[in-house]
């Protein structure tokens, strides 16, 4: 069935190269179409030519991708790739960029995500997201993670939230550390500290997705073997997108991975296949380091 | 030689040095194959010979012109023999030597006046010469002797950063020195006052009338010096403003520093900031004459008395003026917050306003508390919209329709006018501006405690 979707992508898009007349542009869609698996059948998030355009440049080109539940799909590629930008996407961050436009079709279990009628609160209650550098809100430990289940009212009792907060801080790892110092400031803690609390912060609002966005580039690593781990026990639960520039870390900790190259998406395909038996001839390139 | 002239030959003689200077050290790098041979850059070993060559002999004129005066007029004075033995006299006398030798006296001099002012002229031209020689001295031998150390490995730029540093030195402390001059002198009338009225009265007396009997037998002018009229007035007027400007420059701020779109941002910001560019004498006339009588108006239709001048008015007008001060600094602190907090407040599903009002503000706090207590200071030391709205009448009053008055208008008031200024009605001035430097200081130093506090439970 993904092979058959993947055909009407493709024509789809010669089709629409053919409209406008562009030579140009079939040829180059014909090196950068994607190649390899970009479909699943248990797909939890469902993005169908997306493009996305920052002002008059176009950032994102017709990219389609499949992430499916309860699966860790990595993002690699170079700089400027436009990897981070397909994954703000996801939860609608682009919206904060003054003259970003997102156009194609994305659902996250079928519902769309972008439209009129979406409220982007809940979408992004369900679509969680990790940053690049840790971002800790200048309040207490304890403030930072039952921030997120105070404004969406899920719960409102100190037990509830003392729970929350428990549960939250032990499944990122973070709990043994900071149990005797809740009412510290998040700020103070360590780099590695700082984003096991973001993505406590990020789980206690019970999300279905988690984006991470580099989330280890600026820790070191031990704290960066410590948050991999982390993602491998939360796959049980949760369906996670991570963007990476370390592609030891995206054979790590995912199950397929998608090679950016330019805004377009070269290649999708099981971690494994990617890492020894690249389909395409930029990502190889790109894996044995030839640039990027 | 004319001081001007002196001037201009002083400055032509720098820049002969600083040109002699740069191109030995230009001729020195050619000869040596290339400027990475010298110890400092041609434009420094100019800078040095100027400096040698006009620092002191700039210096020397500026004593010069100081002192002139006086040690010529002491060395006429000394040469008088039978001298008035009052300083009052002394001055006649002397103020007599310097017309004649200008030839504005007319009669008949005394021959013991007309050799002092013979005096006086040849004082004065010897010294005109005297200051010319040694300025043109100095300035050319110490220009020489700077040309002449030159060499290569002169390590002129240390010694020019090394006098320039002084020279901002000296800058920062000539404005330290004046702010605690200012102190002192207002420190000194404040305790002649408090000589002759207590502080007690001065700081818990509840009446306010600061009428001091010019004559013994004067009638009806006993003074009285309570100031706590006055602090209540600017208390009154300052909240009244903050509770004005704290609000709507702290929500300007907010729109324009989170929910503004770039275009109204640009076109915005300017246009509140042209309300700091208003003179505050254009306030007070706006206050007295538009908003005063409105109020009187409103408060009359309502069925409640209102003084024609009155705390709400000048406390709304003061408030407005102050809302670009309290915006344009919340802003940039609200800019200053770092972007990723907002994004991680949005991707935890916030809106924007739960984002604003729990993370941007909270992280915000500290710059924007110090800026209300900076505002506030400035609310309380305003005067020209008082002055013109708020009334001379020491009322001590709640009620904001009445007309108060304030530390800073009775400020103006007992120095506008001709004053005795050994009087404690002059002095009061002294008091009242004491207080205000004192309450100011105090404010500032909460203000830097409360960031403080609050940086380093975030930080």
């Amino acid at each position: 069935m993904s092979t058959m979707t993947l055909d009407a992508a493709e024509r789809t898009e010669s089709a629409r190269s053919e409209l406008t007349g562009k030579k140009v542009a079939v040829s180059q869609a014909e090196v950068r179409k994607t190649v390899g698996q970009p479909f699943s059948d248990t797909a939890k998030l469902r993005m169908r030519d997306v493009n996305v355009f920052y002002g008059e440049s176009q950032a994102i080109h017709n990219v389609s991708l499949d992430i499916g539940r309860n699966e860790v799909v990595a993002m690699i590629g170079p700089s400027g790739c436009g990897k981070s930008t397909f994954l703000r996407c996801l939860n609608r961050m682009n919206d904060t960029i003054e003259g970003c436009r997102v156009e194609g079709e994305l659902s996250l279990d079928g519902e769309p995500i972008y439209g009129a009628k979406v409220d982007v609160v809940p979408l992004r209650a369900r679509v969680g997201m990790v940053f690049q550098k840790p971002n800790p809100f200048p309040k207490t430990i304890y403030e930072n993670v039952v921030y997120g289940p105070k404004i969406h009212g899920i719960a409102s009792r100190r037990a509830d939230l003392d729970e929350i907060v428990e549960n939250s801080l032990r499944r990122a790892g973070l709990w043994n550390e900071v149990k005797d110092r809740l009412d510290k400031p998040g700020t103070g803690l360590s780099g590695g500290q700082q984003q096991r609390l973001c993505i406590a912060r990020a789980i206690a609002v019970s999300p279905e997705v988690i984006l991470m966005d580099e989330p280890c580039s600026a820790l070191d690593p031990i704290a960066t073997a410590r948050i991999e781990e982390l993602i491998d026990e939360l796959r049980e639960n949760y369906t996670i997108a991570i963007v990476t520039h370390s592609m030891q870390q995206a054979a790590r900790v995912s199950q397929r991975t998608a090679y950016f190259h330019l805004g377009h998406l070269v290649e999708v395909n099981d971690t494994e296949t990617v890492f020894t038996n690249p389909e395409h001839e930029l990502t190889e390139a790109y894996i044995t380091g030839r640039f990027g | 030689m004319q001081t001007p002239t002196l001037f201009a030959l002083l400055l032509l003689l720098i820049l002969v040095a600083y040109g002699t200077g740069f191109s030995r050290a230009l001729s020195a790098a050619r000869s040596r194959g290339g400027l990475r041979n010298l110890a400092s850059l041609p434009s420094y070993h100019g800078l040095f010979a100027a400096l040698w060559c006009g620092l002191p002999a700039l210096l020397l004129l500026g004593a010069w012109l100081i002192f002139d005066d006086a040690i010529i007029r002491f060395m006429v004075m000394h040469s008088i023999a039978d001298k008035p033995d009052t300083i009052a006299g002394q001055n006649l006398l002397y103020a007599q030597i310097q017309n004649l030798s200008a030839g504005h006296l007319i009669g008949e001099a005394s021959p013991q006046l007309q050799s002092a002012a013979e005096h006086l002229n040849q004082l004065r031209s010897n010294a005109n010469t005297l200051q010319a020689f040694l300025i043109l001295v100095l300035a050319v031998g110490l220009g020489a002797f700077a040309l002449l150390r030159f060499s290569p490995e002169l390590r002129a730029r240390e010694k020019v950063e090394k006098v320039l540093r002084v020279i901002l030195i000296t800058c920062a402390c000539a404005a330290i020195f004046t702010t605690v001059g200012i102190l002192f002198s207002v420190l000194f009338e404040s305790l002649r006052f408090f000589q002759s009225v207590p502080v007690s009265e001065f700081l818990f007396g509840l009446h306010w009338s600061p009428q001091m009997a010019l004559r013994a037998d004067q009638v009806g002018s006993s003074g009285a010096f309570g100031a706590v009229p006055l602090f209540t007035g600017t208390l009154m007027v300052s909240a009244i403003a903050m509770l004005v400007a704290v609000p709507v420059g702290l929500m300007a701020a907010i729109y324009l520093a989170e929910y503004a779109s770039k275009r109204v941002r640009n076109v915005a910001k300017p246009i509140i900031e042209i309300l700091a560019g208003v003179p505050t004498v254009v306030y007070g006339f706006f206050a007295a004459l538009t908003v005063a009588p409105f109020i009187r108006e409103l408060a009359t239709s309502v069925g409640l008395q209102a003084s024609s001048e009155s705390a709400l008015a000048a406390g709304l007008v003061m408030g407005i003026m102050i809302i670009p001060f309290v915006s344009s600094l919340s802003d940039d602190v609200i800019n200053a917050v770092p972007q990723s907090l907002r994004d991680g407040a949005l991707g935890l599903g916030s809106t924007q306003s739960e984002t604003v009002r729990k993370v941007v503000i909270p992280a915000a706090l500290p710059g924007i508390v110090g800026g209300v207590l900076l505002a506030v200071s400035r609310a309380i030391g305003e005067t020209m919209i008082v002055v013109m709205a708020a009334g001379l009448a020491a009322n001590l009053t709640a009620n904001p329709l009445e007309s108060v008055t304030t530390v800073t208008v009775q400020i103006v008031t007992l120095l506008v006018g001709d004053q005795e200024f050994d009087s404690p009605k002059t002095l009061a001035a002294f008091a009242l501006g004491l207080m205000l430097f004192i309450s100011t200081l105090v404010l500032n130093f909460i203000a830097l405690h409360v960031v403080k506090k609050y940086r380093e439970q975030y930080d």
